[in-house]
């Protein structure tokens, strides 16, 4: 009997809704990786003399460094000669001085993006930071932002207006050499976002940043840097796209928060990059390191992701609890289909006392693709009466993918409480059908179950992320019905 | 309303149902009865369009259109509604927000505006009380958590709220208490009307004191052997299946 409407290996699969390609004048350099290529780069965004010094230091560790294998992910090697470190829209003079000055190419990109930077369409309340391959080409509401005294511009034009607090803070939670992809970063970054929010300040809109690759044959290195000062507050969102190309682009971005005395960060990331094709092929290659600093007493960093996009996602949005009383919390929604593989985590380091942890991660796998779940909680011996609450869930479609979990805990003071839930679980036959049964449609039946499961993470996302969160997660798993 | 013909059902290449013949008409209620393994529940999921039930021979025929083609979800939107015997758990999916993407779906299907938040939460009002299904169920998560006789219930009052023109209750007796069947079978009673068919799929006739059936079948060995009425019910409780076994037989 048919009682199936379609076959699901047959279902149309929705395709990247972001792959499109801007046709833009750039300035790219010819792929490689050298001494020359970091001082052109320092040159270029015309640096201090010792921010081409730390490049060039972490440079040189990097050469020393491996590249990580112990990831659950598959992918032939990288070769890192083969790829531009630069590219950056032509523009007239140095570089758009407002908004008028942007190329119109450059603001029709973002609008089919869904993400207009005319500051008049924007929606109510959202500053935006647009990183265009390897530069910033615009961010909004800067002069409101002034006014609260909140700073949140480009790294690079940081770097020239703040150079102290660059200077302060740069490298101050993930060091140059921290780890293989984050010393390439820190060798090579081009750009990324800068933000500080002074003292007892409640950053009075939502901050994000935009990340779209669009040149080939380039990686993307940015650095995001977030400094909330005593008793101040921040939330902050990232998005990310790239057209589809059947190459693998690199991806290697460093994020560093830091919350001092009663400071607060949200930050939330709805990460799409290009997954790559049906059979795998293309993709962004997502190595990034994400770390916040609690330094102050009662301060709280929340990390929320939405991982939908690339070919390879290896990240851990960490926590280094360090003061008193310090909060870190980790909500992640993974999803893979095809053969997308994700090994993301998070690592909560608890040093202070009293200090708190949450971890809810969310994996979905479906096709071929392999999800995997990594996390650490350490809790140092001087940390007492830390607790850790970590609960990790897995939901499997069809019968070719994979769900793994590795939690690696390590408890140096009795006074810890560390609990650890997991669960796996697959769609079941019988809850589609049930809702079938009542009149809804399979694919309708897949997005209600899959939302449901993933609603403690989605419920932590500001509101108009949230219901994106939603609307990627149907596009991501369309027809993975097995 | 319903008319099966012959049919022959297969599950995992087993045939479980062997020819059979049934006729519903727009507001009967039809009990089957049967002992265990005589294919009541393979009847209620064909009807319902469950996956792995290959019928080989005979038809379905349901208000004129060929059942056997269609979709679970065109099915439940043409009106056929079945209460589960076990009603499946669905965590983080809202009750009613299902039950919304429910009836909104098929009042697409009819070519009806959909309902917004205010008039369906009205039509939940009015419809609750039916089976006296405590509110607070109503934001929690599918069937979450629910007892046995609260899970019943919730079939019933979506069965109210989609006001299917064929339901078929399967089993929806089994595990309530004395109680829980009187506000069951309340419910149920509510919903007869001219337009409506009903099939009661239950092992006993205790349900059918409460919910009092047009016409009573017996289902054996993929066949309705016998078919009466009320009467025949409670000569089935006082001599049991083997008698009508015996019977056919002979």
């Amino acid at each position: 009997m048919a009682t199936k409407t379609h076959d699901v290996e047959t279902l149309v699969k929705k395709e990247y809704e972001h792959g499109f390609f801007t046709d833009i004048e750039s300035d790219t350099v010819a792929p490689g990786l050298n001494e020359d290529v970091i001082a052109f780069i320092s040159r270029k965004k015309n640096e201090p003399d010792w921010l081409l010094e730390w490049r060039l230091k972490a440079y040189r560790h990097w050469l020393e460094m491996e590249e990580p294998r112990w990831a659950h992910v598959h992918y032939p090697p990288i070769d890192f000669q083969d790829i531009s470190y630069y590219s950056a829209p032509k523009t007239k003079q140095d570089g758009p001085k407002s908004l008028d000055e942007v190329d119109p190419k450059l603001l029709e990109t973002y609008e089919k993006l869904g993400i207009p930077l005319h500051e008049q369409k924007l929606l109510a309340g959202v500053a935006v930071d647009a990183v265009f391959d390897s530069v910033s080409v615009a961010t909004t509401f800067k002069e409101k932002l002034a006014d609260a005294g909140v700073i949140f511009c480009s790294f690079s034009e940081a770097v020239q207006e703040h150079p102290e607090l660059v200077r302060q803070y740069l490298g101050s939670v993930v060091p140059a050499a921290d780890n293989f992809y984050a010393a390439l970063n820190s060798a090579v970054f081009t750009d990324g976002s800068f933000c500080y929010i002074p003292k007892n300040t409640r950053c009075p809109m939502e901050l994000s940043t935009y990340f779209r690759i669009n040149a080939s044959k380039t990686g993307q290195f940015e650095r995001t840097l977030i400094v909330a000062d005593e008793g101040s507050y921040v939330s902050y969102l990232e998005g990310c796209t790239a057209p589809m190309r059947d190459e693998n682009q690199l991806h290697a971005a460093v994020v560093e928060l830091v919350a001092l005395d009663n400071a607060s960060i949200k930050y939330s990331t709805v990460q799409n990059w290009y997954p790559g094709d049906e059979e795998g092929k293309g993709g962004i290659y997502n190595f990034v390191t994400k770390r916040g600093d609690c330094r102050g007493v009662n301060s709280r960093i929340s990390w929320t992701q939405v991982e939908t996009g690339s070919a390879i996602t290896w990240k851990y949005p960490s926590c280094l609890l360090k003061g008193d009383n310090s909060v870190g919390e980790f909500y992640s929604v993974a999803v893979t289909n095809n053969y997308q593989q994700a090994d993301t985590g998070t690592k909560m380091i608890h040093i202070g006392k009293n200090t708190r942890s949450t971890i809810i991660s969310k994996g979905i796998s479906a096709g071929h693709a392999e999800n995997a779940y990594r996390g650490l909680v350490r809790i140092t011996a001087k940390a007492e009466n830390a607790r850790n609450y970590t609960q990790c869930d897995s939901l499997l479609m069809g019968d070719k993918c994979g769900a793994h979990t590795f939690p690696y805990i390590e408890a140096k003071n009795a006074s810890a409480q560390v609990e650890h839930e997991a669960t796996t679980s697959k769609i079941g036959d019988d809850q589609l059908f049930y809702c079938m049964q009542r009149g809804i449609s399979e694919e309708d039946a897949v997005n209600m179950i899959v939302n449901g499961f993933c609603k403690e993470v989605f419920k932590e996302l500001p509101m108009e992320f949230a219901v994106e969160a939603q609307k990627l997660l149907g596009v991501t798993l369309e027809g993975a019905v097995g | 309303m319903l008319n099966i013909k012959n049919l022959h059902v297969t599950v995992d290449d087993k045939e479980i149902l062997k020819g059979l013949d049934l006729t519903v008409n727009a507001g009967e209620v039809h009990a089957i009865m049967g002992p265990n393994g005589s294919g009541k529940s393979t009847l209620a999921n064909v009807l319902a369009g469950r996956e792995g039930y290959t019928i080989t021979k005979g038809s379905i025929d349901y208000e004129g259109k060929d059942l056997s083609g269609m979709a679970p979800e065109v099915r439940a939107r043409e009106g056929i509604f079945l209460a589960f015997q076990y009603p499946v758990e669905i965590p983080g999916v809202n009750n009613i927000y299902m039950l919304k993407a429910a009836v909104n779906a098929k009042r697409e299907y009819i070519g009806e505006p959909p309902l917004d938040a205010v008039e369906f939460l009205n039509l939940v009002k009015e419809k609750v009380k039916l089976v006296k299904l405590k509110e607070e169920l109503l934001n929690r998560s599918v069937n979450e958590g629910f007892s046995g006789g609260e899970k019943k219930r919730n079939e019933i009052f979506q069965m109210a709220v989609l006001e299917p023109r064929l339901a078929i209750l399967d089993e929806t007796d089994s595990g309530l208490d004395i109680d829980a069947l009187k506000i069951v079978a309340e419910g149920v009673n509510s919903l007869r009307n001219r337009d409506r068919a009903i099939i009661l799929v239950t092992h006993y006739q205790r349900l059918l004191n409460y919910i009092v059936p047009d016409q009573v079948h017996v289902l054996f060995d993929g066949r309705i052997i016998k078919s009466g009425h009320r009467e025949l019910a409670l000569k089935l409780e006082e001599k049991g299946y083997d008698w009508v076994k015996s019977e056919a037989a002979a």
